[in-house]
């Protein structure tokens, strides 16, 4: 064998064996949580509370507890995010000052999910007095997702090709005009798919929602959204430290684990059909 | 007698500090089919955008008068948005919306403000007939405006432009994009449309504006060469440049 035959055949194998290691802690992963929770799974763990000092029922309150939490702080966030994407590419003048908020938005995005909670806990819950509630946890979520909602809009929206816009300045369209008739229904189905992704982020978040919204236990459903909540990325955290029956409390852990990564697949998976489906109407 | 409708006196722009057009002073006459050409890079592209204000958006300064029926578009009182209803404008590559063929060519009517469905339902039916595109679309108007053809789609263009009611179409070299058999066809429609509208194209194709033009006005290097009746500049340019240019030894 040549020495150049060598070196090809050792690196396409190097790469093949990094995918293939990549590929096992991936699998191993989901087979020990399948493993380790699939005994507490049955519709009953779905549909009902937690008893007997959460050694037995279900997680149906942390269910409910995420839905209310990931879908406030999407409701909150989308808006904000689409509009000051939308700023940022079609107003986005002086050029120094639009520099100083891509540089904010990129270090949000960078901050620790910890740093949210500290941050909520001393502005939402305490300043603005909103109380340990779903309305605190939402609003730190929602900061916590706004730059990814910015970020995926604002790649969605610079997309739009230029001839769009010329052609609808040249039949006398404001700029106004532009942008809500032409840019934004371009731009739609790829700043949907970025706020999709965002609920998935929201929905698995601990740390943020930690001083600000979630409780232990609660055997009600939340009243209003001033009312504290179970969720279940907090849920999982609280059984496997606070928990005092191991044997009990860990294998419910992991099966929260698992309907949690279900439920974040699942988004995911709503994503990638609506961008494929609006993907085969673009035919630009 | 021939009515000038648009008359520029030496106007000059600036992008930034690129000198692209130098004191050029034309009249357009009404109802006729003018056509711009020169070499790539003679501004021919950017005179046609001074008339309707679309070298605005790209932050262009401007110098001397452009008169569009005795009013001077560049003062500040004139509305932008309705000079550029009054002087529409096709692209060089199509561009249609992503959109309904329908919706396309309301697209103008609707944000003029017009509510009335069946005016707009009459407009679109009528820019269409313009275009000789009716018979072809008029069973799938609501169908995605990209499903049609490359000549069908710069037709679409050019209705879309009609319907707001526009005193004159700019063409942007409207069929360098397109095939042979759909850039003749948008050639007999341009012929046959300088009987309602002013027209003036810029072309790349000299043959093209030697077929279809009334008048041609010679751009070279951001300057006014020559401007005159087709049949003239074509068989006895003033200029030797023209003559250079028309016969292929630059260009």
């Amino acid at each position: 064998m040549k020495v150049r035959e060598i070196k090809e055949f050792l690196g396409i194998n190097i790469l093949r064996s990094t995918i293939i290691i990549s590929m096992v802690f991936l699998i191993l992963f989901l087979l020990l949580i399948f493993i380790k929770g699939f005994s507490v799974l049955s519709l009953d763990f779905l549909l009902k509370a937690p008893k007997n000092g959460m050694t037995e029922g279900g997680i149906f309150p942390a269910i409910v507890g995420t839905f209310y939490l990931t879908m406030l702080s999407v409701i909150i966030a989308f808006p904000l995010g689409v509009l000051s994407a939308i700023f940022l590419v079609e107003f986005g003048k002086p050029k120094w000052f639009i520099n100083i908020i891509r540089t904010a938005i990129n270090t949000l995005a960078g901050v620790p999910s910890i740093v949210y909670g500290l941050f909520g806990l001393a502005v939402f819950v305490t300043l603005f007095n909103f109380k340990v509630s779903i309305l605190s946890g939402a609003l730190t979520l929602s900061i916590l997702i706004l730059p990814i909602i910015i970020n995926s809009s604002e790649e969605a929206i610079k997309q739009v090709p230029y001839n769009f816009r010329e052609a609808a300045y040249g039949l006398g369209a404001s700029k106004r005009q532009v942008i809500i008739k032409i840019v934004i229904p371009a731009a739609l189905p790829n700043i949907l798919t970025g706020a999709i992704l965002s609920v998935g982020r929201a929905a698995g978040e601990t740390a943020p929602i930690m001083f600000t919204a979630a409780t232990f236990f609660t055997r009600r459903l939340p009243k209003s959204i001033m009312n504290e909540v179970m969720a279940m990325p907090y849920h999982i955290y609280a059984l496997m430290t606070e928990g005092s029956f191991p044997e009990k409390h860990v294998p419910i852990a992991y099966g929260t684990a698992i309907v949690l990564l279900m439920l974040v697949l699942g988004i995911n998976l709503i994503a990638i059909i609506i961008r494929t489906k609006m993907r085969r109407n673009k035919k630009w | 007698m021939v009515k000038n409708l648009l008359i520029t006196e030496n106007l000059n722009l600036w992008f930034g500090e690129d000198h692209i057009l130098k004191d050029i002073s034309i009249n357009i006459p009404e109802k006729k089919v003018n056509a711009i050409i020169g070499p790539s890079g003679c501004g021919k592209s950017t005179l046609l955008r001074c008339f309707n204000r679309m070298n605005d958006l790209s932050g262009a300064r401007i110098k001397g008068n452009i008169v569009l029926g005795g009013k001077d578009i560049y003062k500040e009182k004139i509305d932008v948005y309705d000079l550029r209803m009054k002087v529409g404008m096709v692209f060089q590559k199509p561009n249609p919306f992503p959109k309904s063929i329908y919706e396309n060519v309301a697209f103008g009517l609707k944000i003029k403000g017009i509510r009335n469905k069946n005016l707009i339902n009459e407009k679109v039916e009528q820019s269409l007939k313009n275009v000789w595109l009716w018979d072809e679309v008029k069973d799938r108007l609501h169908k995605n405006a990209f499903d049609l053809s490359g000549g069908q789609q710069q037709r679409m263009c050019m209705a879309r432009a009609f319907a707001v009611g526009p005193e004159i179409l700019l063409l942007d070299e409207p069929t360098s994009a397109l095939d042979p058999k759909s850039t003749n066809k948008i050639e007999e429609l341009i012929v046959e449309l300088k009987k309602k509208i002013t027209i003036l194209i810029v072309t790349h194709n000299i043959a093209q504006a030697g077929r279809i033009s009334d008048f041609t006005t010679f751009l070279y290097l951001g300057k006014l060469i020559e401007f005159g009746k087709t049949e003239e500049i074509f068989t006895v340019p003033r200029d030797s440049r023209t003559e250079q240019y028309l016969t292929g030894k630059f260009g």
